[in-house]
């Protein structure tokens, strides 16, 4: 295994022997082979710097590099922006390391070395996060390089995979030119990315985010600090945005266009499919520490003569979101709030039991103009895991789900 | 009267409550949206009016009565024009200081820089103690209980709280620094001659003011202080769009540490240099100087402004120092972490508490040693921070259109060498000399 610092400053020599200058910075092609060494770059005082490419290196030590070709064979240096620089880009720079869930500081890199006829290809096999690192770095040129492989030993490592290392380019352009891909983010539980998202840079996790697809960015953002979420947002382009907002459900949506400047909500809203638009509007009227402003309309409501099998093919055909689904919202023929029915006894009634009879006692609801201290109070009193939000006329407009209050209540004590 | 009109009248008074209590969250609202960026500025420039600054501010007004206070608007700009190089890379970057340093210049700059900061602050934590002992002694506690307490007070409050808790108590001690302006106005001071002495630059060309003005402008634009700034805005996540903001907290920051500068000075000059009383050690000999010229409850004011800016630049100190280093070279940081999860943070954080609060329980401990060897440190810790902050804060990769213009170059990099240039003589003074630089 070689470290990326033993490397770089190593001097190189061609076929014949003369010495062809010293190791500057490593290049990578994530579009190519995504570990690979693909080049790499020789200064020599003011001489053109020169590039050799992987097939042209026949040995590799701390210290001493050789290749297989002559001086004349090596092609003169050109910036690539579609190279991964070792140095520049990865080096002290923050990665998000997807399997430990967190943004770490590159420290070192480290290489193997992989025999192909003749040759010698390095391929990047960990990066180096821990003390390891941190003590090669500071001890280099103090000590011999065996020296401080020994005081390395003694420490403990923190090393992460390279298949584990998720790079963080802020630039747009530069990262469509590299093709760095999402695949390593969209593992990782949304909840987890929008809390790692928080150490970042605003521009980084413009960056995280850019890379993802509508629906994993609207989860992503929905969990972030509301300081956060609306700076992200901003940072996109009025297209995107508006396609991430319409993933959301239309209460997180309406909570994130409330904290935007007007301007750019309308914008927003407008860049939005009519119909969640509407929804999203409609909860935007009222204010956020009410029960309107806490509501989703996203329920499910059913007539109270229907019969468990119809409500249970209803939720089954229909596009419901499934995660926050615990309770059905029961109307009578006049369109008036006349219960609810708890999942767990619609999962355990028969077939062609009526929604009538599984009704849950007692009958709470609460009006859109509630401050948000009744909900607590009515979520505390009842152990309510929904509240309906009913209008004048006692129809049912949206419901307060548990998940929302526990959001609040955690916001209230920090 | 009948029912409806009750249940009338109770409707009427209940909406009126409900519109008071409207009201009453508006206005607390748009103070959070002030207060959402103004702090880090208000805050930064304030612990800078520190046990050690104080001490300066009131020898400094013993000595010279009013004689220095025009240096203050000079020092007052440069404070402006350096702290406002770090907000604004704090606001564009969204990165702190050291992260900014690691990231452009690499790791072993980064743990040099780092190191020298550990042992400057932990330095000044020792003189920030030394306050505390000092200003509880006047009110008559001895140092054996008000430090000890004093460390477990600041720990606990850093390590139990929450961000934005501990934010809230540090802007009620800024609050504080009142005292300083209302025990000015009770040693009755000669405010014609003070604001023209502000106005209009007498130079004295001996040594020993020479000296004290080199002192004042080192204790007034201490290395940490940009580091800390920095840090706040990042954390309060401000963004480019409210740099104006950010702009105008550093300006009051600024100001407003200036402003409690020229109560210290003119306190201390309507009573110790008016009657003579010229040689003084330190703030809390000032304090107990002031009982029979201006009177017990100015004294105790002086003590208490004293006690609160101790307290509050050791509670600060040790924390954003840990944060910075943990940064700067990749270990977790920050008090919303658990213990677990930042061991070598936590580690720093109380090892910098503990050992500055300890250094002032040895009996005979030569603490004024240790408050010159704390100005010697920012002396030489200063011109290494600045040049970085300088260097970072032209990189057109990193600030984009936010790079500094061409005047605002001029002048930074001329007040940074005047700077280094009176820091480094102040360094040389203080090693060879340190009764010359009023600090013996």
């Amino acid at each position: 295994m070689l470290h990326a610092t033993e490397l770089l400053g190593s001097e190189a020599y061609d076929a014949q022997g003369n010495f062809v200058g010293r190791v500057k910075e490593f290049y990578l092609e994530p579009a190519e082979q995504g570990n690979r060494i693909s080049r790499i770059l020789f200064t020599r005082g003011k001489y053109q710097p020169l590039l050799a490419r992987h097939d042209q290196i026949g040995f590799v030590a701390p210290g001493t590099i050789r290749l297989t070709v002559g001086e004349k064979e090596l092609e003169p240096y050109q910036p690539n922006e579609s190279w991964l620089a070792v140095r520049k880009d990865l080096l002290d720079q923050q990665i998000i390391d997807t399997h430990g869930r967190k943004v770490v500081r590159v420290n070192d890199l480290d290489m193997t070395e992989q025999r192909m006829n003749g040759n010698v290809e390095l391929r990047i096999a960990r990066v180096d996060v821990g003390l390891t690192g941190a003590v090669g770095r500071l001890l280099q040129g103090l000590a011999s390089p065996a020296m401080i492989r020994k005081i390395q030993e003694k420490l403990p490592p923190r090393l992460i995979p390279w298949e584990f290392v998720n790079l963080i380019e802020p630039d747009p352009l530069r990262r469509v030119k590299l093709r760095l891909t999402s695949s390593k983010l969209a593992h990782m539980h949304p909840a987890d990315l929008a809390e790692l998202m928080e150490e970042l840079s605003p521009d980084e996790r413009s960056s995280v985010i850019a890379t993802l697809d509508e629906s994993a960015a609207a989860e992503v953002i929905a969990e972030l600090d509301k300081r956060v979420k609306t700076q992200v947002l901003e940072t996109l382009d009025t297209e995107r945005a508006a396609g991430i907002l319409e993933e959301m459900p239309p209460d997180d949506a309406a909570d994130l266009l409330a904290d935007l400047p007007a301007a750019t909500s309308r914008e927003l809203l407008r860049g939005m499919p009519q119909r969640e638009a509407d929804e999203v509007k409609g909860l935007l009227q009222f204010e956020g520490h009410t029960a309107g402003g806490m509501m989703t309309t996203e329920v499910v409501q059913v007539g109270e003569d229907a019969t468990r099998g119809e409500v249970v093919d209803y939720i089954r055909f229909h596009d419901v979101p499934l995660d926050q689904l615990d309770t059905v919202i029961l109307i009578n023929t006049n369109a008036v709030f006349v219960g609810t029915v708890s999942v767990t006894r619609l999962m355990l009634a028969e077939k062609d039991q009526r929604m009538a009879a599984l009704v849950n006692d007692p009958l709470v609801s609460i009006e859109p103009k509630a401050d948000e201290k009744e909900v607590f109070e009515l979520f505390d009193k009842y152990n309510l895991r929904s509240l309906t939000v009913v209008n004048s006329e006692q129809q049912p407009i949206g419901a307060i789900t548990v998940d929302d209050i526990v959001s609040r209540m955690h916001a209230k004590l920090r | 009267m009948n029912w409806t009109d009750i249940s009338a009248r109770i409707e009427a008074w209940r909406s009126r409550g409900e519109n008071a209590r409207r009201r009453g969250r508006h206005w607390r609202r748009r103070l959070a949206l002030f207060l959402a960026v103004v702090g880090p500025g208000l805050i930064t420039s304030n612990v800078d009016n520190d046990a050690g600054g104080i001490t300066t501010y009131s020898v400094v007004g013993a000595k010279f009565g009013y004689a220095m206070l025009w240096s203050l608007i000079p020092i007052a700009i440069a404070l402006y024009v350096s702290e406002e190089m770090c907000a604004r890379m704090g606001v564009v970057t969204g990165k702190g200081l050291s992260d900014l340093i690691r990231e452009e210049f690499g790791f072993r700059s980064t743990f040099f820089v780092m190191v020298a900061g550990l042992g400057v602050d932990l330095a000044n934590t020792v003189a920030e103690f030394a306050g505390v002992a000092a200003s509880m002694q006047i009110f008559g506690v001895s140092k054996y209980i008000a430090v000890p307490l004093a460390a477990i007070l600041v720990w606990v409050m850093v390590i139990r709280g929450t961000y934005r808790q501990v934010e809230k108590i540090f802007l009620v001690a800024c609050v504080f620094y009142v005292s300083y302006i209302a025990s000015a106005f009770l040693a009755k001071p000669d405010w014609l001659m003070a604001g023209r002495q502000m106005l209009i630059p007498h130079i004295q060309a001996n040594a020993p003011y020479l000296l004290m003005l080199m002192g004042l402008i080192g204790t007034s634009i201490a290395p940490w202080q940009f580091f800390y700034l920095q840090a706040g805005y990042v954390e309060k996540r401000v963004g480019p769009r409210q740099y104006k903001q950010a702009r105008a907290d550093v300006l009051v920051g600024s100001i407003s540490c200036m402003v409690i500068v020229f109560f210290i000075i003119v306190s201390t000059a309507a009573t110790l240099h008016a009657s003579g009383h010229t040689q003084i050690n330190d703030a809390a000999d000032a304090a107990r100087a002031l009982v029979p010229l201006a009177g017990k409850f100015a004294a105790g004011l002086f003590a208490f402004g004293l006690l609160n800016a101790s307290l509050f630049a050791a509670s600060i100190l040790p924390l954003s120092t840990a944060h910075v280093i943990c940064e700067g070279l990749g270990f977790e940081a920050g008090i919303d972490h658990k213990f677990r999860d930042a061991r070598i943070f936590y580690g720093l954080y109380t090892g910098l508490i503990a050992a500055g609060a300890g250094i002032i329980l040895i009996p005979k401990a030569p603490l004024l040693k240790i408050l010159i060897l704390s100005q010697v440190g920012n002396g030489i810790w200063l011109p290494i921070v600045l040049i970085f902050v300088l260097l970072l804060v032209n990189r057109r990769s990193l600030m984009g259109e936010y790079v500094n213009g061409r005047i605002l170059n001029v002048v930074a990099w001329v007040i940074s060498i005047a700077m280094i240039i009176l820091t480094l003589a102040l360094v040389y003074v203080s090693i060879f000399n340190p009764k010359a630089a009023g600090l013996g």
